[in-house]
């Protein structure tokens, strides 16, 4: 036998069951194939009816002004901006595990990347519209771009960092799209290939760009992933980073903090693999993709999940520290009152994002919590719900009762279209979602194929009894092989 | 355009392509590609095709994003339009580094996957002749070309013995859409592998 391939065997399978590269081809296309499920038009038919709530309050908020949101003079910046932020986090773990788990050649990525990425690009789409809409003139929107106008060539401030936002949340949609649909090419093709109805041939071999899968491409495909994915590393803690200066670089008391940009980083990867758990649990189920997306993978992310919940945990208390050490009232205020008070009229909302994001997750030093997919699924949910608490946290308790007693609005509350944009955006997620998972596979088939003979579990068996022979049998082998 | 043709070769196994492709170089075969479901790592360099220069390509298409922004920016600010803003200097550049590293990402990437896209002649509707449709599911598809000289019953049963499960003959018209990496191609060198 000849051994191209070999993975110790302490580390275990990621693709479980007998496969082999036509096995993996079935099963993985087998939803893109087939079609749709009861299941999949009632959870598409349900995204469309969110969307359709979310388009209804834009179009209240569009003609009406940004006073159909309860932002108000004090609280300029509410439900729409902690949404942004919530959904940008999110929008970090799928660059993530496509480029710097890449980058660290961690096999388990291939059986996520896909899912991940995909979620990226629509968690992306999603934060977009916040900031959009909350112009208020949204047809002025185009007022950010710096092109030779007529308007006395105004051109926008390149100083601020919400300019800097809009370059780095654009690059990263672009980036991530494209790291996403090259990746995407080969498994086009193969459904392009095995297609026997004609729309399906036709339509697939537009989306595939006339991929034969030709030795020289290949060369150059691995090139630009990896390429790109040492692009998208800095790309995705730029991103964040430069969300947190939208806080950091101002002077309220609670936003203006340096330790900003890691933690917010750290907070989006949090969130960002909740959100991987949440979406890839029931898609393994559904999709019964369960032998490409194994406890092995759950367990990895609870790990990371485990991991950037307490540096954010930690960061909490920097900041919080940091209040009282640098004895300065506004800031002590903004933490003592505002947040660590209980009894303050938001100070509920701290204790939810500290119990969420920093104690919960903890249950996963334990190996059993970490490989239960029950567990998994409601700690992902409960991550999610406190890193939007912690924006909350963040914005809203910072801002509500700051320098001017005279200014402090006692309770902000959202209205009724400030909550349906917010869900909304979910249906346009989970539209987004649906399409993807019916029209495109959801896991990289080419990928797997290459981690196959590594990593799945018929020849990880082959090569355990590979490892009992001496040395000398080994080299004996490999030179008369063929 | 002319018409040409090809010996295909079947593989189910790379391990068993890898040392057909050794064989059939060294036997004086021109291989015209070999197509593979997925990426396999160091077979480029069986075939002898040389490494890419797209991430040198990248490299510019970054560095023109970096002068973009850079010089774009710093004409705005200190010629074009001049603003006080908070009484800062004109020409202020650590406020500058965000927006020029995104620039000189966006371009990195945009520029590489166009050139991808062009060095490969792939485009949304462009069609390309495929040798074998499970090519993209689980075969190693080895195509050689054949001269007039040629004995093609001879190469057929050559790849069968180098452990093809499939051989045919095919005819395809050459073009760009056929590909062709013979400037790519590096003269075989012939070298004695030490295992272990």
């Amino acid at each position: 036998m000849a051994l191209l391939k070999y993975e110790s065997q302490v580390r275990p399978p990621l693709v479980a069951g007998d496969k082999h590269y036509h096995d993996v081809t079935e099963d993985i296309l087998r939803p893109v194939e087939s079609n749709p499920t009861m299941l999949w038009w009632v959870g598409f038919i349900g995204a469309l009816a969110l969307l359709g709530f979310g388009v209804f309050s834009i179009y209240r908020e569009v003609v009406y002004g940004v006073g159909q949101w309860n932002i108000n003079r004090t609280v300029g910046w509410g439900w729409d901006i902690t949404n942004f932020v919530w959904w940008i986090g999110i929008g970090h773990a799928g660059t993530l595990i496509s480029a710097i788990l890449l980058l660290f050649r961690q096999g388990w990525r291939t059986g996520v990347n896909r899912a991940a990425e995909a979620m990226t690009i629509f968690a992306v789409i999603c934060a977009g519209q916040f900031p959009i809409w909350h112009m208020g003139r949204v047809w002025m929107g185009f007022f950010v771009l710096p092109y030779p106008n007529t308007r006395g060539v105004l051109w926008p401030n390149f100083n601020s960092a919400l300019l800097w936002d809009v370059f780095a949340i654009s690059t990263y949609f672009t980036v991530s799209l494209l790291f996403w649909y090259t990746g995407l090419l080969p498994d086009l093709a193969s459904i392009r290939d095995r297609a026997r109805l004609k729309w399906r041939k036709f339509f697939y071999g537009v989306c595939a760009f006339g991929w034969s899968g030709s030795t020289k491409h290949w060369q150059r495909h691995e090139a630009l992933a990896l390429v790109l994915a040492g692009l998208s590393t800095p790309l995705v803690l730029s991103v964040h980073t430069i969300v947190s200066f939208d806080f950091a670089t101002s002077v309220i008391p609670g936003w203006h903090t340096t330790i900003f940009p890691p933690y917010f980083v750290a907070g989006a990867i949090f969130s960002g693999f909740a959100m991987v758990q949440s979406l890839l649990i029931i898609s393994r189920k559904v999709l019964k993709l369960e032998e490409y997306i194994t406890i092995e993978h759950i367990d990895v992310m609870n790990k990371i999940i485990v991991l950037t919940g307490s540096i954010v945990g930690c960061a909490y208390l920097t900041e919080l520290f940091i209040a009282w050490y640098s004895q300065n009232k506004f800031e002590g205020w903004a933490f003592m009152q505002n947040r660590v008070n209980l009894f303050s009229p938001l100070g509920w909302s701290y204790y939810i994002m500290m119990s969420c994001n920093v104690l919960s997750p903890q249950i996963f030093w334990f190996r059993k919590m970490r490989r239960s997919v029950v567990v998994t699924f409601f700690m992902s949910v409960i991550v999610n719900i406190g890193m939007w608490f912690e924006r909350f946290v963040i914005i809203v308790t910072s801002i509500y009762r700051d320098y001017v007693p005279s200014s402090w609005t006692v309770y902000y509350s959202p209205s009724i279209y400030e909550v349906g944009f917010y869900l909304g955006t979910f249906g346009l997620f989970f539209t987004c979602y649906f399409l993807f998972s019916k029209f495109f596979p959801v896991i990289a088939v080419a990928e797997i194929k290459n981690i196959l003979k590594r990593s799945g579990e018929n020849y990880k068996a082959k090569m355990g009894e590979a490892e009992a022979e001496t040395p000398e049998e080994f080299a004996h082998e490999m030179a008369h092989a063929h | 355009m002319a018409i040409k043709k090809f010996a295909v070769g079947c593989f189910d196994d790379e391990a068993v392509l890898f040392s057909a492709v050794k064989k059939v170089r060294t036997a004086g075969y021109k291989i015209h590609d070999v197509y593979t479901p997925m990426h396999i790592h160091g077979l480029d360099t069986a075939m002898g095709l040389r490494d890419t220069s797209l991430h040198i390509a990248g490299f510019f298409y970054g560095l023109s994003g970096t002068i973009i922004a850079l010089g774009g920016i710093t004409w705005i600010f200190t010629t074009d339009w001049p603003l006080n803003i908070g009484g800062k200097p004109h020409f202020s550049l650590p406020a500058w580094i965000p927006i020029t590293f995104e620039l000189t990402v966006l371009l990195s990437s945009i520029g590489m996957v166009l050139t991808f896209c062009y060095l490969c002649q792939m485009a949304p509707f462009v069609k390309k002749h495929h040798f074998h449709p499970r090519s993209t599911d689980d075969l190693f598809v080895m195509v050689i070309e054949c001269t007039p000289k040629t004995n093609e019953t001879e190469v057929l049963s050559y790849l069968q013995g180098l452990g093809a499960v499939e051989t045919n003959i095919q005819v395809a018209e050459t073009g760009w859409w056929l590909g062709s990496y013979a400037k790519d191609r590096k003269p075989f060198e012939k070298k004695e592998t030490v295992i272990a």
